[in-house]
């Protein structure tokens, strides 16, 4: 292991990309996110990559989409305006199943609002951004060594299942700088793309540009020999594939912690910057004697609904806090389907959730 | 300031404990409110920000205005004497140093009072050791600069126990 | 006929309606990639959304159809990912000059290696008619009924002023020009751009009293000029008329992704540190 350090969170991203392999990036400069650019134009060309800042928004994702078809494992850093931006190619990617990493250092919103303060707003863009239906696996680390971690296994699965990942950190995350133990170089396993003859049933195997195979990848839907198709079958069979392959491996990609669940009464939900005041005000909780766990959320989508549901038999109440008018309890909502009470929690002052003033909510006061 | 802050996590990783280092500033990169917490602990740290704050360092009636309150009791406060107006007594500590006008008058460079501001926190306080903080610093600073800011550190550090006799003197 | 090879023949026929001229420009781009010596192995061929980016798919090579405009940008990711391997864009003028405007001045800025064929009907065919920035003034469209109002760019000196550094203009009319500056793009080591005037009778030419397709060739056949003569012609003589020719050749600027291997070489022998 290498020595404790101090490490930002964004710089703890390049580092987790670098180690995963990463070759290209293309990106546009936005608040809290351009530490990783600056960083990468460094270090990409040091390693024989390539970094690029392109026009805009739209373009940094197309040059992405670009590069990894043609066989780069590639990568786009932005913040909410550049992330709206996005949307369009982000489904392009997930239409024609090109593996991409797409960070989101959240800031407010709508529009520039106090650009350098936090929030957890994208949640549902970040899962519905694109129009259509479509997969998208959305990660979202807690802390520094956490984004290090989470944007390796990032590409991992972007890899394997040949679908964009966003990494979905925040301003307090993603600025934060915390002592952190990285594994030793070469220690995480490479992502690998499914190659011919060793490709799950309901992913293609990956071919790049410049093999001599003659592939065309189109944003039509496509028939089975990858040419635009207009048949009605041919277009459900692939919806359905694509949405398919990550929620058919939902089980394997959640990524919780499980804290005091076993005889919890409250149970807190929490995820990013906001699961560290949750975790503090669970414990401050239970020093006064409240029965109060706590599950943290790594992986957003794939959403655990099946945990959240065997939670609701159990405890009494679900408190969900978070850095908006209430997004993700929404979907905690839906799968307690009314077994148990759900309280939202929001705050969207720009300032980070105090434990403090958890702690009655969590205590039922 | 948020250089400093970031100093001070560095030293404690360094010193073998456990750090976390937020900020927050507005939209200019340089000048305007900052302000840089830091949170040191010898084991995990959950919620990364500041609540009750063992010590506030301002250098501004701005920065004390906004932060004074977020220190608890028992606390320290160092403010700087020059440009710091009446401060509020209270049951903790209070020191007051001449922070920038050290840097300005015996080091020559006002953009130092930073690296002042650490040494005299670190005498006063305790928090990291002296040693750490000065690797920590040397790794941070720009190149060619190093000379400088190791008087700084030295400079603020004399000038923490200075006030901490004449604090001792006064009770 | 060798350039059929660079055809997809099973997906013939093609979508495009009789009379429209993007056939005439793709036999064009097949004939000027055999002239040119093009391996269909190593070549990749993008476009974006339009009647003319269905193009690439007729294409027997690797064939990137994306979003509309962003064909460039993402032509850029493959050109920078794999330097050695051929980029095309095949786009249309809505694609390329509206929304994709931004990223073809860029693209001309950066002189990176793609060569660009602009297919311009002075229509947004693919949604059936609306004006686009190379609708000239005067002109009727769905969304300009009572006559466009608004001027058309010169696609050409917008490219050249923003840093291509091959550009020429011919029509379908002029098909052997066409093959003649499409092979020479393709030849160009730098950004290259040819526009090709291509009649829409469906869109453009009903709404403009030249619905068949023999009616709206002759437009382009007495709309253009040749540079050198209309080099001797005034302002008022060249009034809506249409300039054909080889603009702007140069092989002075370093192509993009070439330098920035040439970047990461120099760094490997750890010749830079950098601005830190
Ligand atoms: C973001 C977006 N906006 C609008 C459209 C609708 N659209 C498709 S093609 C097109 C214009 C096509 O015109 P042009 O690029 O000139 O090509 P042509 O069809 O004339 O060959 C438009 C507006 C789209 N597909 N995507």
């Amino acid at each position: 292991m290498s020595q404790p350090r101090l490490m930002q969170g964004n710089e703890a991203c390049v580092e987790g990309a670098l180690e995963a392999g990463l070759q290209f990036f293309a990106g546009y400069p936005i608040t809290p996110s351009t530490e990783i650019a600056e960083m990468l134009a460094e270090r990409l060309p040091r390693a024989g990559g390539v970094f690029i800042q392109m026009e805009d928004e739209i373009a940094s994702m197309a040059a992405v989409i670009g590069a990894s078809l043609a066989g780069m494992r590639a990568m786009t850093a932005t913040s909410g305006p550049g992330f709206s931006l996005k949307q369009e190619n982000l489904g392009y990617a997930a239409l024609t199943e090109t593996p991409c990493v797409v960070v989101n250092v959240q800031r407010v919103g709508p529009s520039t609002g106090m650009p350098t303060s936090p929030a957890q707003g994208d949640v549902m863009q970040s899962r519905w951004g694109t129009h259509g239906d479509h997969p998208v696996v959305v990660l979202s680390p807690s802390s520094v060594m956490e984004t290090y971690v989470l944007t390796a296994k990032a590409f991992a699965v972007a890899d394997e299942l040949r679908v964009p990942v966003i990494l979905l950190t925040d301003e307090i995350t993603g600025h934060m700088r915390e002592r952190v133990v990285l594994p030793d170089p070469g220690t995480l396993p490479r992502p690998h793309r499914p190659l011919e003859g060793a490709a799950p049933p309901d992913i293609p195997p990956m071919v790049h540009f410049g093999e001599g195979r003659r592939v065309l990848v189109t944003g039509l839907y496509r028939d089975s020999t990858g040419f635009w198709s207009e048949s009605p079958e041919e277009a459900d069979r692939l919806v359905r594939r694509l949405a398919g392959k990550v929620e058919s491996r939902q089980e394997q990609l959640t990524m919780v912690d499980r804290w005091h669940l076993d005889d919890a009464q409250v149970v807190v939900v929490a995820y990013g910057c906001v699961a560290r005041s949750a975790q503090r005000a669970m414990r401050l909780a239970r020093e006064r004697g409240h029965r109060v766990g706590m599950l943290r959320l790594a992986c957003l989508w794939p959403f655990p609904g099946h945990e959240i549901e065997a939670l609701a038999e159990r405890a009494d109440r679900i408190v969900v806090p978070e850095m908006n008018l209430g997004q993700m309890v929404g979907e905690v909502e839906r799968a307690v389907r009314g077994r148990c009470k759900v309280i939202g929690y929001s705050r969207v002052d720009t300032e980070l959730i105090r434990p403090e003033e958890l702690l009655p909510v969590l205590e039922g006061v | 300031m948020i250089t400093a802050g970031i100093i001070l996590a560095e030293a404690a990783v360094m010193a073998g404990l456990n750090a976390v280092q937020t900020q927050s500033y507005g939209p200019e990169s340089r000048g305007g409110a900052t302000r840089a917490e830091v949170v040191i602990a010898d084991g995990e740290i959950d919620y990364p920000k500041v609540t009750n704050a063992d010590v506030v360092l301002v250098l501004t009636s701005e920065a004390y205005r906004r932060y004074g309150n977020k220190l608890k009791q028992g606390g320290l406060l160092v403010a700087d004497s020059d440009l710091v107006g009446e401060v509020q007594a209270g049951p903790y500590r209070i020191v007051r140093v001449p922070i920038t006008r050290i840097a300005r008058e015996e080091l020559g460079r006002e953009i130092v009072a930073n690296i002042v501001a650490l040494g005299v926190l670190a005498a006063l306080s305790q928090v990291v050791p002296m040693e750490a903080l000065e690797r920590a610093v040397m790794g941070r600073v720009p190149k060619g600069s190093e000379e400088l800011n190791r008087r700084a550190l030295r400079c603020g550090e004399a000038a923490g126990r200075q006030a901490q006799v004449k604090e001792a003197h006064e009770a | 006929m060798e350039e059929m090879r660079f055809l997809r023949r099973e997906h013939l026929p093609h979508i495009w309606c009789v009379g429209c001229g993007h056939g005439i420009v793709l036999g064009a781009v097949i004939r000027a990639m055999d002239r040119a010596g093009v391996d269909q192995d190593r070549t990749v061929v993008v476009s974006g959304i339009g009647c003319s980016s269905r193009a690439v798919g007729y294409l027997n090579m690797d064939a990137l159809h994306t979003t509309h405009g962003r064909a460039l940008a993402f032509a850029t990711g493959v050109k920078l990912a794999r330097p050695d391997l051929r980029v095309a864009v095949l786009a249309g003028d809505g694609d390329l000059a509206a929304i994709g405007g931004n990223h073809l001045i860029h693209a001309a800025r950066r002189n990176i290696g793609i060569t660009t064929v602009c297919f311009n009907n002075g229509i947004y065919g693919m949604t059936s008619g609306q004006y686009s920035p190379l609708t000239p003034a005067g002109y009727r469209t769905t969304t300009s009924p009572f006559g466009h109002l608004e001027r058309d760019f010169d696609l050409c000196r917008l490219v050249q002023a923003a840093g291509a550094t091959y550009v020429a203009r011919s029509t379908v009319y002029h098909v052997h020009q066409t093959v003649t500056y499409v092979e020479r793009a393709l030849a160009h080591d730098g950004f290259s751009f040819v526009e090709v005037f291509s009649p829409c009778p469906t869109y453009f030419g009903r709404h403009n009293r030249m619905g068949d397709p023999v009616t709206m060739m002759k437009w382009l056949h007495d709309s253009a000029v040749q540079a050198g003569q209309a080099a001797r012609m005034t302002p008022e003589e060249l009034r809506g008329r249409v300039v054909l020719g080889e603009f702007h050749r140069t092989t002075e600027v370093p192509e993009y992704a070439r330098s920035y291997r040439e970047m990461i070489a120099r760094l490997a022998e750890g010749g830079d540190q950098g601005a830190r």
